[in-house]
């Protein structure tokens, strides 16, 4: 543990008696990054337990066959609100709250470049999330759980039309989506506009930490590729509220074209949700492996690669609609391709531990847990990219088994390395290292136990989003083991939130730098001062805390 | 003769394990191919790379309460090593481009020879049209088809949905492809030998997706002939149950429900399965239950407890009213 | 050591934040308009029955010019701004205005003879869905460009010395661009190709 500022003698403040309407205004008019960005990582880690509890109930209508648990409609509609959020208001949070609270320390600056269009991208989000949770009470009311939409979380076309969803269970759907993405597209100008224009003295684009180039690309990908979403949703307004004809098919419109403008966004969407685990790994790797990060140009080229190419990949969620053979193959290609950036990613990281000393610490562990299952999600991936392959796995289990491996057993392990690893900057304390293992040994098991028997009910024939099967199909033991992973998920998450809550409260305090690390944000105090830095650095390297600390061996030498 | 065909059917093998690696046709077959080479192709990278990561996590980690006092070397990246890393992937990514692009076009572009049977799948929430243009058939559910071990006799289906999109998938016979209201897809299978092949709908549809169930019923030509003769035919107008076919003609059931044949009464309906020869089906509700009697009668007086949310109500019919027509549609072969 | 020196000797400027955010925003609506000019685009000819854009729709040649124009005021406005003009200033102001609601007027009047006399509205079929969808897109942001016009006449007007907010009239202008630009397309999708 080293500090990099000197001991100044501040005079105290009287703090008056405690008062729970002062504080909570604070942090409801707030502008200050640090603290919009804990209040989205909070917000998304409570809708994270919340669409969990409803995975759980899925997964306990689905351990048996013929399951009676819950009936088709409330099934139908926990699938469509578990994925709806964990993308919507569990990814998308996330995104904004790491690059709200980090980049500008990162960057040596003192805010966003626009705090208070921050706050506002932070409660307009917040309001999406309960205009769409709203809908279970909405509407018709609690019976058979209210109005929550039951489209699936890519509402296809014409199901979500009047005519086949009736009420306003859709509507909700659509509104509040469209409203958080507001919020989306605003935290991405925002950081964008950051890295542009308020990086401290030394800070050039290249010496940006890795970090912050990730968050940087994903922003763009955001504005980007959010508005298609945008706009086929008003489009899907139109048609429900005016009677438009965008995607009604008695008028001569066309369901596929919903297909296209949506997934034109949800594929890009699905990178710009991992981006923040490239990040974090690309951060912690090094430092627990005491090496820079290897190979840091193709490092972001890769990113900036894997960007670009997912503009260009959308139609491999539409090979079973009967394109012809020459936009198969172009997507088989496009697809396959953006596989390569995102191989040689792992790649670099394999090669950054390599030769190094590594601390398997818990937020060691969960990137090494992350390299081998995001492996494994990566070449699934290749598997569902082959036009003909996919046409056997499309909408089956194996699908499903892919994106929660890449999401689950990729993202969320990326975000948990994270969290325990700027646990100590946010909150000056240290979390509990036997829990943290706990956490991760028992959140792995669980994981693995879920997601890989979906594979193979894929290659049984399982289609997804099915709320039942009947016993004879040999889907039965796999369904059941499926289930079974809750059992080391759950006390794994509830250890995770108590080790966080304890520790914030009752930690050992860690002081400014526990890790030892080399990025900017450490150069301040656990937490950071209000206005970041009392002091900046001399930045003339990507590892400005490196360099103050091995003046015999900088790297702006070698840079 | 009339329940030679029913009979036939129902000495075939079932498979119900529908397992993509054990295909019964030739889509299937080029499909489980081309997925066995990537299975290699990925098996290999999957082996090689984590490999190297778990030697590399192994042989360099640290004690928990190592003392860092020296930093390793700061290697920074090595232009070879990357070049290599990249090109090598490409290679391989090209290859694989190349293998699914003959694959592609082998089962899309596919023409229909000229003597192959012609069926026209239209889905529906939560039940399958199926017509047979060539022959005037109509039916519901239940798909006969010669089994061939021939290309050229293969069954070129034509897909259709008269509501919203829905997807055909037996995984042994082939992958799948979308129906997709406005809009017709094409598709080929041939069932290597005699069976019932089942499958699901593949695109969610709402309330009862899950049990929108495929049969396909793959027969010997001479079997299959027998088939299409028996469909052809008109409803069996059994004077014994004439009591039931008029209390069926007088409720709702003709609204949703065509039989042909019935002069009047025959509505030509396409809301609701055509049930003219309902007793030659083996599943009722598009595979949820077994065609038995006691089934017959259960599904009759409330759809809604075997498929909740199903667009047949209960018409509330008495005992009396509900044995009459159970009799009638008994005699529906 | 040279390079280092001269570094730590040389001016750390930065890209000004708010020039990067309006360019961002426009790089984003340009997103979401695309979306709309494609389903335009894919749609021509699909109608199922009419009336259809040949029989309806007449070239808005004035709405154009006035709308194009405006941009030209608005940078003469900018101009006398830059030169502390400001009696100029607040002329080619209000004439952009007055150019815009001219573009307005004249697309509402449109509309109305297409909604009155050809009984085409949003949901007749897919030219009426994707015509009054994407136009309006367009006017709705020119509606909100003018709300800001406005409000920098009228603060000027009252006495606000607006020479002092000349980047923000800046971010406005380009903003007005855009939208100018944006028309450049809608007219030729749906004016030139379409019909």
């Amino acid at each position: 543990m080293s500090s990099i500022h000197s001991e100044v003698d501040r005079p105290q403040v009287e703090e008056a008696r405690f008062s729970l309407s002062t504080h909570l205004y604070e942090w409801v008019s707030t502008v200050d990054h640090k603290r919009l960005g804990l209040m989205y990582i909070v917000t998304a880690l409570l809708f994270f337990v919340i669409a969990g509890l409803m995975a759980t109930i899925i997964r306990l209508q689905l351990a048996f066959p013929n399951g009676h648990v819950v009936d088709p409609d409330t099934f139908n509609r926990l699938f469509t609100m578990h994925g709806t959020s964990m993308v919507f208001l569990v990814g998308m949070p996330f995104v904004a709250g790491l690059s709200n609270y980090l980049v500008p320390l990162m960057i040596g600056a003192r805010d966003m470049a626009f705090p208070r269009l921050n706050a506002f991208g932070f409660w307009i989000f917040l309001f999406g999330g309960f205009l769409l949770y709203f809908s279970y009470i909405g509407g018709s009311g609690l019976s058979g759980a209210g109005s929550a939409p039951d489209v699936g979380w890519f509402a296809y076309a014409p199901l979500t039309s009047r005519a086949f969803s009736r009420g306003a269970s859709t509507d909700y759907w659509i509104l509040g989506i469209l409203v958080a993405g507001i919020g989306s597209i605003a935290s991405a100008i925002n950081v964008i506009v950051t890295t542009l224009s308020m990086r401290c003295k030394g800070m050039t684009l290249a010496r940006m930490p890795m970090f912050v180039w990730v968050m940087l690309i994903d922003s763009w990908l955001i504005i980007i590729a959010l508005p298609p979403l945008s706009a086929a949703q008003i489009m899907l307004l139109i048609d429900r509220f005016l009677g438009g004809n965008f995607f009604n098919t008695q008028s001569g419109g066309s369901a596929v074209l919903w297909q296209h403008f949506f997934w034109i966004f949800g594929h890009p969407e699905v990178y710009i949700l991992i981006f923040p685990a490239f990040a974090i790994l690309s951060e912690v790797i090094p430092i627990f492996s005491r090496k820079p990060i290897f190979g840091r140009p193709a490092m972001v080229g890769a990113v900036a690669a894997i960007g670009f190419i997912s503009l260009g990949v959308w139609a491999h969620h539409m090979f079973a609609v009967g394109m012809t053979s020459w936009s198969n193959t172009f997507f088989t290609a496009s697809t396959m391709l953006v596989g390569i950036p995102t191989g040689i990613k792992i790649f670099n990281w394999t090669a950054t531990m390599y030769g190094g000393k590594l601390r398997l610490a818990t937020p060691m562990l969960f990137c090494c847990a992350f390299l081998f299952q995001f492996l494994v999600a990566g070449l699934t991936g290749i598997m569902l990219a082959t036009g003909p392959f996919d046409w056997q796995l499309h909408d089956s289990y194996f699908v499903v088994g892919h994106f929660h491996f890449t999401l689950v057993a990729g993202l969320v392990f990326g975000l948990f390395a994270g969290m325990y690893y700027w646990f100590p900057k946010v909150t000056g304390r240290m979390y509990n290292e036997t829990l943290g293992k706990w956490h991760f040994w028992l959140f792995t098991i669980g994981v693995e136990l879920t997601f890989v028997p979906m594979h193979f009910l894929g290659f049984l024939g399982m289609p997804r989003r099915i709320y039942t099967y009947a016993p004879d199909r040999g889907w039965d033991f796999w369904n059941l083991l499926a289930s079974s992973g809750l059992l080391f998920q759950l006390p794994a998450i509830l250890i995770f939130v108590w080790n966080v809550v304890y520790s914030a409260v009752k930690g050992k305090p860690s002081g400014d730098d526990p890790w030892d690390a080399w990025t900017l944000e450490w150069a301040t105090t656990s937490p950071p001062h209000e206005y970041n830095f009392e002091t900046l650095p001399e930045v003339r390297s990507s590892r400005p805390l490196w360099d103050l600390k091995n003046p015999n061996d900088p790297d702006w030498r070698f840079e | 003769m009339l329940a030679l065909s029913a009979a036939a059917a129902a000495d075939l093998p079932e498979h119900r394990i529908t397992n993509i690696f054990n295909p019964l046709a030739t889509p299937a077959e080029s499909e489980k191919n081309i997925a066995l080479l990537v299975f290699a192709i990925t098996g290999v990278i999957f082996v090689g790379v984590a490999g190297l990561i778990t030697y590399t996590i192994w042989r360099f980690r640290q004690p928990p309460n190592a003392s860092h006092t020296e930093e390793p070397p700061q290697v920074y990246g090595s232009n070879q090593i990357e070049v290599a890393w990249t090109v090598l992937p490409i290679l391989i990514v090209f290859v694989l481009i190349g293998v699914s692009a003959r694959v592609i076009a082998a089962v899309e572009n596919a023409s229909p020879p000229q003597a192959a049977l012609k069926v026209t799948v239209i889905g529906h929430q939560w039940w399958w049209e199926v017509l047979y243009p060539d022959y005037g058939i109509v039916t519901a559910n239940e798909i006969h088809m010669p089994a061939t071990n021939d290309h050229k006799n293969a069954t070129y289906l034509q897909l259709q949905s008269a509501d919203v999109i829905h997807s055909f998938w037996l995984p042994q016979l082939s992958g799948k492809t979308d129906l997709i209201p406005n809009r017709t897809n094409f598709m080929w299978i041939d069932p290597h030998s005699p069976g019932v092949y089942v499958g699901n709908c593949a695109e969610y549809c709402g309330t009862q997706h899950a049990n929108m169930l495929l049969r396909v019923v793959g027969e010997d030509p001479k079997s299959f002939k027998q088939w299409t003769i028996e469909q052809q035919k008109r409803a069996v107008d059994d004077p014994q149950a004439a009591e039931g076919r008029a209390v069926f003609e007088s409720l709702a059931c003709v609204n949703c429900h065509n039989i042909s044949g019935l002069g009047k009464a025959s509505s030509g309906s396409k809301f609701g399965p055509d049930l003219t020869h309902l007793m030659s089906r083996q599943t009722l509700g598009s595979g949820v239950i077994k065609n038995t009697p006691q089934n017959l009668r259960a599904w009759v007086n409330d759809p809604q407890v075997q498929k909740p949310g199903c667009l047949m109500p209960s018409m509330k019919l008495t005992p009396e009213e509900l044995t009459k027509v159970i009799d009638y549609l008994e005699t529906l072969k | 050591m040279d390079a280092a020196l001269a570094e730590k000797q040389a001016e750390w400027t930065l890209p000004d934040r708010g020039t990067m955010g309006v360019i961002f925003l426009i790089v984003t609506e340009t997103a979401l308009f695309t979306i709309f000019v494609v389903a335009y685009v894919v749609y021509i000819g699909k109608s199922l029955t009419g009336p259809y854009p040949k029989d309806v729709l007449d070239l808005p040649i004035l709405a154009s010019v006035c709308l194009l124009s405006s941009s030209v005021t608005i940078v003469f406005a900018e101009n006398s701004l830059k030169k502390h003009r400001i009696a100029m200033f607040k002329l080619w102001w209000l004439a952009t205005i007055l150019l815009g609601l001219e573009f307005l007027v004249s697309t509402g009047m449109e509309w109305y003879k297409l909604i009155y006399h050809d009984n085409l509205t949003v949901s007749t079929n897919l030219f009426g869905t994707t015509f009054y969808s994407l136009v309006g897109l367009h006017a709705s942001h020119v509606i909100v460009g003018m709300c800001f016009l406005i409000l920098v006449m009228l603060v000027s007007l009252f006495g606000f010395p607006i020479e002092t907010q000349e980047r923000r009239v800046k971010f406005l202008s380009w903003y007005w661009h855009f939208v100018d630009a944006v028309w450049v397309v809608v007219f030729t999708v749906v004016y030139v190709i379409g019909r």
